[in-house]
């Protein structure tokens, strides 16, 4: 069953309730939502999302409710309680929906540490995968979305989820999170985008979602292999430019803003130093985001060339 | 004392019972052992009991999960430790390592999944000076520079203000003996480090096994601090049946207690690891150990309150008595490490220093 399989009133008496029981790529999210106002949004960004209905174990349990009175008065009528604990908040129930948001993403940045994971977006085409890491605020989350509406499968505008024992990535088809002019950008480069509500006021300014194609929600126990490497940066009015990068500069460009890269120590590091040597990696430059996608499209498939000391 | 019916317990005295659990149960374990800190713990006695296969593949992505965690503690422990070391070259000191960082460097059955927040050393007092400037020179800073605070450890406490160092951030705590000065007992320093026994191939040392069960007892059950509460019992629990295959383990456990002055937390070690993680404790020692239980109506409560505080499925369903529970044990504490008046005085600044941190405008 999906959320969309739900009416909205249904799903708001299940987040209201029990919660829904998300199933995100290799993730299970048990959701629970005491606003009634805003089951309306989550069933407008989960819809493709399929859940759980019988008893299974699950990787967060997630609550968005009320805190308790006193915390109420003086600090906002919001919170959000991680496994029963109060993980965010309390903030203004105004922008629960994109604190939400950040929250799920934080459960995915942190926790499942049985997997290395990156602080990249992932889109993959015929099998292969193009990891696109960038700090915030270089467009990465508008490239993907852009991406994922020409004809590349979205696995993540976030995370880099990879299985260190065959080296795959992991998809996790979450909701896309687009900041300020970014969401009309989104909105004018594909008009039949499903770009949700836009919540003014939140730390980052405007905040929208888009949800993803529902082909690629679908998909989303379909692992794809890592092909290129490619660091994109926005620059207003600058001319497209895509060159290639020394491979260790990619090696560290990536493991220095990764989740748990050093965390897991020599595997972290044996898994990324396989993935860069079978990657091609460049450096994306660009302003219009067709011309971009262009340079997606001409990639070829990567001459794989493993490092002489590395074997 | 009856043992408690509580979920993680039950996993902690047999891990088995895990194959047969429903999802709900793994729901339920799984947020305790988080709670706890001990789903690392968890993950390797079910490898020890040879039960992985038999586990649901989520469950054993949570243990992985954990342990990637927990691999990393040590390796931190471990540099820590080489740093700690290479500071300490000029300072002709014996260097013991103590609680989490003991465990990990002597490769001890609880450094298994443990979490380590700090380093925490023992060094002796006639030299403390020296070691504390050594470490400034080092590079370690004290993190907390409240006049009252510093004037607290230096002058009551068995150990330094906490230092952490600039670049990476570690956390060491360096002691002098392993109770406070003003408590109750006074275990004799010179005794611990006498005995303390080197490790393979670092120039510092860990307490020998005796003193190692009766510092984490005196930690617990006398220091009070029961953050990590059931983690530390589980410590308790590892040192205990790990020492038990050394000859004379247990004839000198409760005449090192008596030689310490630790009778009385050694008794309350051996009575909750026994009755509520089924450590097996033969039963002369626990005789011989219960000469030091508290009288009357003490022992009792005692009972209650640390069953409630080391029950986490009834922090669960009943926070307020769970908490309860914790406050007054933390009490308890105070009330044994300081005498009456400088416990009022001490209580009397908290709560004072913490008022005027939380009214409105402070910061």
């Amino acid at each position: 069953m999906k959320v969309g399989d739900l009416s909205v009133s249904e799903t708001r008496d299940r987040l209201m309730g029990q919660g829904i029981r998300l199933r995100i790529g290799p993730m299970v999210t048990q959701l629970q939502v005491r606003f009634p106002n805003l089951a309306q949004h989550v069933h407008f960004l989960y819809k493709d999302t399929p859940f759980i209905d019988e008893p299974c174990i699950v990787d967060f349990e997630v609550k968005l409710a009320p805190p308790p009175a006193l915390r109420r008065w003086f600090q906002g009528g919001a919170a959000i309680y991680l496994d029963g604990i109060m993980n965010f908040g309390p903030f203004d129930p105004a922008i629960a929906m994109p604190m939400l948001e950040w929250c799920l993403n934080g459960c995915v940045f942190n926790r499942p540490n049985q997997y290395l994971i990156l602080h990249s977006a992932v889109i993959e085409r015929d099998g292969r995968a193009a990891i696109l890491p960038a700090p915030p605020g270089t467009g990465k989350s508008t490239l993907c979305a852009a991406m994922s509406l020409r004809g590349w499968r979205l696995l993540s505008d976030e995370v880099a989820m990879i299985r260190p024992s065959d080296k795959q990535l992991l998809p996790v088809p979450r909701p896309v999170g687009l900041k300020e002019g970014s969401i009309d950008v989104i909105k004018r480069f594909e008009p039949t985008a499903a770009v949700g509500h836009a919540w003014p006021g939140t730390r980052k300014g405007t905040v929208a979602h888009m949800r993803p194609p529902a082909d690629h929600v679908a998909r989303a126990d379909e692992p794809a292999t890592p092909a290129w490497i490619i660091c994109p940066r926005y620059e207003a009015d600058a001319a497209t430019t895509f060159e290639p990068i020394p491979k260790a500069d990619a090696l560290l460009y990536v493991a220095h803003d990764a989740f748990n890269y050093s965390l897991l120590g020599t595997t972290g590091f044996e898994t990324f130093a396989d993935i860069v040597d079978a990657c091609d990696c460049y450096a994306l430059v660009y302003s219009d985001l067709n011309e971009a996608v262009g340079v997606f499209n001409a990639l070829t498939p990567p001459r794989a060339t493993a490092h002489p000391d590395r074997s | 004392m009856t043992s408690p019916n509580d979920l993680l317990l039950a996993v902690l005295r047999d891990p088995a019972r895990m194959t047969a659990f429903s999802p709900d149960q793994w729901n339920r374990l799984l947020r305790y052992a988080r709670l706890t800190k001990l789903v690392a713990k968890l993950g390797y006695l079910a490898q020890e009991h040879s039960l992985l296969d038999s586990l649901p593949g989520k469950a054993r992505d949570h243990f992985t999960a954990a342990q990637a965690i927990a691999t990393q503690h040590q390796r931190i422990v471990r540099w820590e430790v080489n740093r700690v070391c290479r500071a300490l070259v000029g300072v002709d000191a014996d260097v013991v390592l103590l609680k989490g960082a003991a465990y990990v460097a002597a490769s001890l059955p609880p450094a298994r999944g443990r979490l380590v927040s700090d380093v925490d050393i023992m060094v002796p007092k006639a030299i403390i000076g020296r070691v504390e400037q050594a470490l400034i020179d080092h590079g370690w800073e004290h993190i907390n520079l409240d006049p009252y605070d510093q004037r607290y450890y230096r002058t009551w406490m068995h150990e330094l203000p906490p230092m952490r160092h600039i670049d990476r951030q570690a956390v060491m705590d360096v002691h002098h003996t392993i109770l406070p000065e003003t408590g109750r007992l006074h275990p004799d320093a010179d005794a611990l480090f006498d005995a303390a026994q080197p490790v393979e191939g670092l120039p510092v040392k860990v307490l020998c096994p005796t003193d190692m069960v009766l510092h984490s007892a005196a930690h617990l059950f006398q220091d009070g601090d029961l953050n990590n509460g059931l983690r530390d019992l589980t410590d308790l629990d590892d040192l205990l049946r790990h020492f038990a295959t050394q000859p004379d383990f247990w004839d000198q456990l409760v005449p090192r207690a008596v030689r310490l002055d630790l009778q009385r937390p050694l008794f309350y070690a051996l009575r909750y690891c026994h009755d509520l993680l089924n450590t097996p404790v033969p039963d002369g020692v626990l005789q011989a150990a219960r000469v030091a239980r508290p009288a009357g109506l003490a022992l009792p409560l005692m009972d209650r309150l640390v069953t409630m505080a080391m029950s986490v499925s009834k922090a669960h369903q009943r926070p307020w008595v769970h908490a309860w529970a914790r406050w007054t044990l933390y009490i308890r504490s105070h009330w044994l490490r300081m005498p009456p008046t400088l416990l009022a005085k001490h209580l009397t600044h908290k709560a004072l220093k913490d008022w005027f941190a939380y009214s409105p405008g402070a910061k």
